[in-house]
């Protein structure tokens, strides 16, 4: 289930943040206002948010990956997705500093 | 023929794809944000540079077809959306994805 | 305790008398023999060997004869009704009928190739493909991991997850010869490419079968078939 909501959410996300990068096109001035308003709180709560999305999306799609072509003991994958998805959420949070 | 099997290994295909570019472009994301930033600084570093154009040519495509399988059971399921329709308006999600994914990429790279 | 029972008409409560290993078939059963014989409900064996009082106990499904009521009786009250996924005859009998039409829909039948004429033919118990078969292929058809499967609840047209584990154990069957057929019946939006590993078959089952780990092989059956151009 955190798998789909998390797939949802980035899927809502992503046409924003390339609309964001894409104002790249219009030079500098237009990135550096953009990117003046990612640091409000708010904004800075969101993309944690993401990111903590994007964690989760990636452990529970190795889940699945693990779970469809290894030939593994059940409860070990999910072990080990979960592993990973907490590994690189807390690795993130981290190195960002939100 | 059978267009579910099809969509299914392309998803798991485009799933390891992404695995590998999410985890170095989190990585690229997490050193870049170390020094802080600026528009200038990174458009400086960014600009020009065909290495990194392509593989965020790459990403763009392998989310332009992961995303779009995904939401479609979604759709099935969650909002009782089947057939044509729901795959017409998938197809060009996906299109929408794939452009506005370029247009970026090259905004920063090209 | 308190048991509420789950009937056409609603919630029904009874006061039931506690005994030490009561099962919630015990508990059933006294409810339709001594306090209201108009309870309508399944069972045949009660030794945990048919699947036949498989039933919701507080939201999961069970073997009712296999649950003891000391396992899951919450603040001195419980909650009984019928499988989940399923049209209800009346109170606790569910209708059947649609999940063994999928198995078939599955292909769920052996067809082999041999005649009484021929010789045996030996499948080694130890085969790598053997031992996948065996893993999975005690499935009395008890419908629990039906109930259970969040697919089968969100997608009418879904097989699930035990008629869908038969066809993997006849796909993994040496002797059987009709695998092309049963790839073409299983690959699909209502065949084993709509499972989504939530796992709850596996997690429910009273015989501790994986229908996860069947399906996922019928995806890269699938998948390899049609790679080879014969799906």
């Amino acid at each position: 289930m955190v798998h789909r909501l998390s797939g949802i959410a980035l899927a809502v996300f992503l046409p924003l943040h390339f609309w964001v990068l894409g104002s790249a096109i219009e030079g500098e001035m237009s990135l550096g206002s953009s990117l003046a308003w990612t640091e409000q709180p708010l904004v800075k709560l969101g993309e944690w948010a993401i990111v903590l999305a994007l964690a989760a999306h990636l452990g529970g799609g190795l889940r699945v990956l693990a779970l469809e072509f290894l030939p593994w003991r059940d409860w070990q994958k999910g072990l080990a997705a979960a592993a990973a998805a907490l590994t690189v959420a807390v690795g993130l949070a981290l190195a960002l500093a939100l | 023929m059978n267009i579910q099997t099809a969509l299914w290994i392309a998803q798991r295909a485009s799933a390891a794809v992404l695995a590998l570019c999410v985890a170095v472009h989190l990585a690229m994301i997490i050193y870049a944000v170390q020094g802080g930033l600026t528009a200038a600084e990174i458009l400086e570093r960014t600009r020009g540079n065909a290495g990194w154009l392509a593989f965020y040519s790459v990403f763009v495509l392998a989310v332009t077809i992961h995303a779009p399988i995904g939401l479609r059971s979604v759709f099935a399921e969650w909002l009782g959306w089947r057939g044509r329709s729901r795959d017409v308006v998938l197809s060009l999600f996906a299109l929408l994805i794939a452009w506005m994914g370029m247009r970026a990429a090259l905004g920063v790279f090209a | 305790m308190k048991v509420f029972v789950k009937r056409n008409s609603g919630f029904q409560e009874f006061e039931v008398p506690r005994h030490p290993s009561q099962t919630v078939l015990d508990v059933v059963t006294y409810i339709q023999r001594s306090l209201d014989p108009t309870l309508a409900y399944r069972y045949a064996c009660r030794v945990g060997m048919c699947g036949s009082c498989a039933m919701t106990v507080n939201g999961v499904p069970r073997w009712t004869c296999r649950t003891h009521v000391d396992r899951v009786v919450r603040n001195d009250a419980l909650e009984v009704g019928p499988l989940k996924n399923l049209p209800v005859i009346r109170d606790l009998v569910t209708d059947m009928r649609e999940f063994f039409d999928k198995w078939a829909r599955a292909r769920g039948q052996f067809a082999g190739e041999r005649t009484k004429r021929d010789d045996f033919h030996k499948v080694k118990p130890s085969s790598s493909d053997r031992v996948q078969v065996d893993s999975n292929i005690e499935c009395i058809g008890c419908g629990v991991c039906y109930a259970a499967c969040d697919v089968v609840a969100w997608n009418p047209d879904y097989l699930g997850p035990a008629a869908l584990n038969r066809a993997w154990t006849l796909v993994k069957d040496e002797r059987d010869s009709l695998k092309t057929e049963r790839l073409r019946a299983v690959a699909g939006d209502a065949g084993c490419h709509s499972c989504h590993t939530h796992m709850s078959c596996t997690e429910r089952c009273p015989k501790h079968l994986s229908p996860t780990a069947g399906i996922a092989g019928l995806k890269r059956e699938t998948a390899k078939a049609l790679l080879k151009g014969e799906l």
